[in-house]
């Protein structure tokens, strides 16, 4: 089974969200999600300063068999990518939480309440 | 070894190029090249040894069983290529004028009436190029009948889940929005879910019959009238035409606007992934429509129709008419065949497919669709296999090129698990067809002894199975001495 | 029974183990009401030898003309073993390279194909083609916009002396994705692009220009100072070249040093014959930045198990097999058995070849114009660097010109009056490649003078007499 610790928020889409506590989140794929994509060899991630509404494509996560939509979880402008996954989104399939994809500065925390716990994304990742 | 590792600088195959250095005159310096280019420097039997080497590392239709599905894999007639090079045809200008051209295009227009008539559609243009731009021609003939009528408000197009990946691209590249239909467990589409989708923002439904799930699409009079009824049109994908030449006639089941693949149906080569070339049929309401140029006749001349004869087609889709010499193969195939000849097409292949598929399922190989007829494929699914023996279709699929025989198609359509779709075609004989069961068979014990021996598949060809994954990440598409040596 | 093996015995065996009576029985999923007549109005099938005497009936009614019309199909030798190879059965009847380990011989040589035309163009990658020059066209404009994502512009500026059925191709399959083709004039007297009309646009929001070169007239465009302007004006450069005028002038990639972004055009010319106009190839070389956004089969190099060179199809997630509705084209296959004939094409020149065979059409075309220009009456229309093919001003109509000359087997050009009527009615598109001897030229003068004098005569319709 794959693992999904207690301490983030998730997506049904397969994203985690890190809250960082400073009005800003972290996200990136669940160990479920790279697990079913395989081998990545390719993150397209979206432009600092780009805003997101939630449920909106703002990143593509691919492996040799398949490409798959990240979708942002919450509203905000993201604040920071991780330029490295370009050269190395291997990083993803060896330690997808703590290979963050982008950063998000939150338009409004309260979102935050309204994603997955661990338990029930457990489920859904289950039955997948 | 690549070709630029034979190259010797100075050495010239000069035979085939002019003796002398022309000079060149009135061009700006700085319009000129500074670096020629690095090509190779070759003699030409080396050239000529090197790509003879090259093509026996390939599978292909004239030395192995091809029999993978929905691509219809079958034998090329030899005379359709050596009639089709004859040099009055291959030295034709495109832009030769009508009064040098009426040979040419007496078999284009021939050609059309013979499509027509066996689509049982109004009128036809051979202009598109492949497949999938025939495609992108019937959903854009859709879009340009709608907005002639000024009704602007259709923004989807159904596309049963089961669909190549092309009709959807093609949907968005026609300006649509793409929106899946599911299938139902006996392979037909769900008639609730359709009818749940269908509304006044539908364009039209793309629809392959057969469907790739290997089955006739049993209700589709019925698809038909609720589209309609709905104001969008029926688009069906000419990829399965095979299964139903000389039989059926999608015409005949209601469909607006239709593609064919010459190149599976009318037996034209695949040359190791085209030239194809997409012919449209219409029914009467868009025929305006169609792409240009066709060939129009008055009784005695043929002549080109362009935008001045058919103002409202959606307009040219390549410099000039498309692949002529596809479509003269495709010509002289249909000449061939006659009537009687296109019906056996289908005959043929239906009786192979629904042999292989109740040899196999004897043989306890598991079908997808148990109950129902083959067409001129069928999809087997290796999930027990896979399960049991931890031998996957992949791995089923490679240690067939062991057994000499090319694989059919993996993993498609994506709805089946551990799928295989099998196309044997009409012109391979029983032995062919036996010799692939038996080898399944072979290779299913095989994983049984000893599973990683498959997993380890191929063996015997030029390489073993390949790193997609550096392939993918380490990105290397081009010859680059100065880095190989680096 | 024509392509099908099956004995009357091994029919009824296979009937007998599906337990269906006849192949009828194989169709009752069918409706019957579906099922179709016989299609006896196809006739009978014809035998070999049959097809074979029409075939050549229909070739030889074309006649054979001499050719000296161009306009985006050139009529050059083709080494002898071009075709046996391509022809090969191994090459001619295999299908796109799933399956890599019994493909290698078509990936290497679609490797070998990339490798050779990003050294053509001076660009840093390839795909394996596209359709045809006009259709490349047409993607590379969808992926400049896709590529364009400072500004998200949906417009193009497309010069009007590029090819008119190139136009014509670009606006049919982008138009119904909300883009934008702004037209481009040309100087009436350069025949080159019109700097001035350009200026327009400065500061402008455009995804990209399109450089043609050379452009439809077979005028040389200022390639270094068109890509320049692009790039100033934060545009994508897309280049549409000849690929075998490239062994000789400054290919795309080295334009204003940055080079262009993309380069596409018809590989026609290097080894597909005329053949009414296909299958030729597209292709299409872009900045290794692009990578992504191009469309089409790509192939890369890797290792197998035992760590052996090998190729395969790469960037796989681009395409519709797996994207689907989010592929950047809907292209499937391409025109692989061109690209097989091309590659030995280029090959067998190499770069020596391909530059000598440019200089010899250049060599013609001057003689051409040199012969026809004598006859006193006839002027080259535009002043700017003329290549292998270019416009000439008649002093009558160039249709009918045209026309008497074909009665007489010589195919004397593109009448521009269709497409440009801006030029009137007598400017006349001429090209000679190597494959046109002295002899040939002097024919077309000889006929060319029959008419002039016929015409002063006041008899040009009757001049099919002089021959």
């Amino acid at each position: 089974m794959s693992n999904i610790p207690e301490n983030l928020k998730y997506t049904k889409s397969h994203e985690w969200v890190k809250d960082e506590g400073d009005g800003t989140v972290s996200i990136g794929i669940s160990d479920h999600a790279q697990e079913l994509l395989g081998d990545l060899v390719f993150v397209e991630l979206p432009e600092a300063g780009a805003s997101l509404s939630a449920g909106s494509e703002c990143a593509v996560v691919e492996s040799v068999k398949a490409a798959s939509d990240v979708y942002s979880p919450v509203d905000g402008d993201v604040v920071e990518v991780n330029e490295e996954l370009a050269d190395t989104p291997e990083n993803i399939n060896q330690a997808p939480y703590d290979a963050w994809i982008f950063k998000v500065k939150l338009s409004d925390p309260s979102q935050l309440d309204g994603l997955l716990d661990a338990q029930a994304y457990q489920t859904i990742a289950e039955d997948d | 070894m690549l070709i630029f590792e034979h190259s010797r600088s100075g050495r010239r195959a000069r035979a085939q190029a002019p003796a002398t250095h022309d000079e060149l005159s009135g061009i700006p310096a700085h319009l000129l090249r500074q670096q020629p280019p690095r090509l190779p420097e070759v003699s030409e039997m080396q050239a000529v040894r090197h790509y003879t080497r090259l093509s026996q590392k390939n599978f292909s239709i004239d030395t192995q069983f091809y029999p993978l599905g929905s691509c219809t894999m079958k034998y090329n007639p030899r005379a359709c290529n050596s009639l089709a090079m004859l040099p009055g045809l291959l030295g034709r200008h495109p832009l030769a004028p009508e009064t040098h051209s009426q040979g040419f295009m007496s078999a284009m227009h021939e050609l059309q009436e013979i499509l027509k008539e066996v689509t049982g559609m109004s009128a036809v243009s051979l202009a598109p190029m492949a497949g999938a731009q025939g495609e992108f021609a019937g959903i854009a003939m859709i879009r340009a009948y709608h907005d002639a009528r000024g009704d602007r408000q259709r923004t989807e197009v159904l596309v049963p889940d089961a669909a190549h990946g092309t009709n959807p691209a093609t949907a968005v590249m026609c300006g649509y929005k793409a929106r899946e239909i599911p299938t139902k467990s006996d392979g037909d589409v769900d008639m609730e879910a359709l009818k749940a989708a269908l509304g006044p923002q539908t364009a039209g439904i793309m629809l392959t019959n057969p469907s790739t799930l290997g089955v006739f699409e049993r209700r589709i009079e019925e698809i038909a009238r609720l589209v309609h009824e709905a104001g969008g049109l029926l688009y069906y994908d000419g990829a399965n035409l095979n299964a139903i030449l000389g039989r059926v006639r999608p015409g005949d089941m209601g469909f607006d606007v239709i593609h064919m693949n010459l190149h599976k149906t009318f037996s034209t080569p695949h040359g190791g992934g085209g030239p194809g070339a997409g012919p449209v049929g219409v029914s009467k309401r868009l025929q305006p429509f169609l792409p240009i140029p066709v060939v129009g006749t008055d009784g005695d001349q043929f002549h080109w129709l362009e935008e001045e004869q058919l103002p409202q087609s959606i307009g040219r889709l390549s410099a000039f008419a498309g692949n002529a010499g596809v479509l003269l193969r495709a010509y002289v195939y249909a000449k061939m065949l006659g009537g009687e000849g296109m019906q056996r097409v289908a005959d043929y292949s239906t009786l192979n497919a629904n042999y292989m598929l109740k040899k196999l399922m004897e043989a306890g190989f598991e079908a997808a669709y148990p109950e129902r007829r083959a067409t001129h494929e069928f999809i087997i699914t290796l999930k027990r296999e896979a399960k049991e023996l931890g031998v996957n279709a992949m791995d089923f699929a490679k240690r067939l090129l062991d057994h000499g025989m090319h694989a059919p198609t993996t993993y498609f359509p994506l709805l089946v698990p551990e799928c295989f779709l099998i196309e044997p075609t009409e012109t391979e004989a029983k032995e062919s067809l036996d010799a692939f069961i038996e080898a399944m068979i072979t290779i299913r014990e095989e994983a049984r002894q000893d599973a990683e021996k498959v997993k380890g598949a191929p063996y015997s060809l030029p390489v073993r199975r390949l790193d997609d994954v550096k392939a993918a990440r380490e990105l290397d598409l081009r010859w680059q001495p100065e880095k190989t040596e680096a | 029974m024509p392509f099908i093996p099956h004995t009357e015995e091994e029919t009824r065996e296979m009937l007998d183990a599906i337990g269906a009576d006849s192949i009828d029985e194989l169709f009752d999923e069918i409706p019957h009401n579906l099922r179709c007549g016989d299609l006896a109005t196809l006739g009978p099938g014809l035998w070999e030898q049959e097809i074979s005497q029409l075939m050549q009936e229909k070739a030889r009614s074309d006649g054979q003309p001499l050719c000296f019309i161009g306009a985006g199909a050139y009529d050059h030798h083709v080494p002898a073993a071009v075709w046996q190879l391509a022809t090969r059965g191994e090459f001619y009847t295999a299908y796109t390279p799933y399956q890599a380990e019994a493909s290698q011989g078509t990936l290497q040589l679609l490797y070998e194909y990339q490798s050779m035309m990003t050294e053509l163009m001076a660009m840093e990658v390839s795909n394996a083609s596209l359709y045809d020059g006009a259709s490349a066209l047409a993607e590379a404009v969808l992926m400049a916009v896709r590529a364009h994502r400072k500004s998200k512009s949906r417009r193009i500026l497309l010069p009007r002396s590029l090819h008119p059925h190139y136009r014509a191709t670009v606006h049919t399959l982008v138009k119904n994705q909300g883009i934008e083709l702004v037209e481009l004039a040309y100087d009436g007297s350069t025949g080159q692009i019109d700097q001035n009309d350009l200026e327009k646009y400065r500061n402008e929001d455009f995804a990209a220009l399109v450089i043609p070169q050379p452009n439809f007239f077979g005028v040389l465009e200022d390639t270094d100072w068109l890509t320049g302007w692009s790039h100033d004006n934060g545009m994508l450069a897309i280049g549409v070249v000849n690929p075998l005028l490239m062994s000789i002038l400054a290919p795309p990639g080295t334009w204003a040093e940055t080079g262009v972004d993309i380069a596409c055009g018809d590989g026609q010319p290097l080894g597909a014959p005329l053949s009414s106009g296909g299958p030729y190839f597209g292709f299409m070389c872009c900045t290794q930045k692009l990578v992504r956004q191009m469309p089409g089969r790509i192939i890369g190099r890797t290792v197998d198990l035992d760590g052996k060179q090998g190729f395969a199809l790469t960037l796989q997630a681009r395409e519709q097999h797996i994207r689907r509705s989010k592929a950047t084209s809907n292209i499937c296959t391409n025109q692989g058995l061109m690209v097989t004939a091309a590659t030995i094409h280029m090959s067998l020149m190499g770069a020596d070849g391909l530059a000598r065979v440019a200089r010899k059409c250049h060599r013609n075309l001057n003689l051409l114009k040199e012969k026809l220009t004598a006859l006193g009456e006839i002027e080259p229309l535009f002043s700017g660097p003329a290549f292998h093919e270019t416009v000439l001003r008649l002093p009558l109509e160039a249709k009918r010109v045209l026309r008497t000359l074909a009665a007489h087997n010589v195919l004397g050009g593109y009448d521009l009056s269709r497409h440009y009527p801006e030029l009137g009615d007598n400017a006349l598109l001429v090209c000679a490649t190597e494959n046109r001897s002295a002899q040939d030229m002097d024919k077309y003068r000889l006929k060319m003078e029959q008419v002039l004098a016929s015409r002063r005569q006041g008899a040009c319709a009757t001049m099919a007499k002089f021959d």
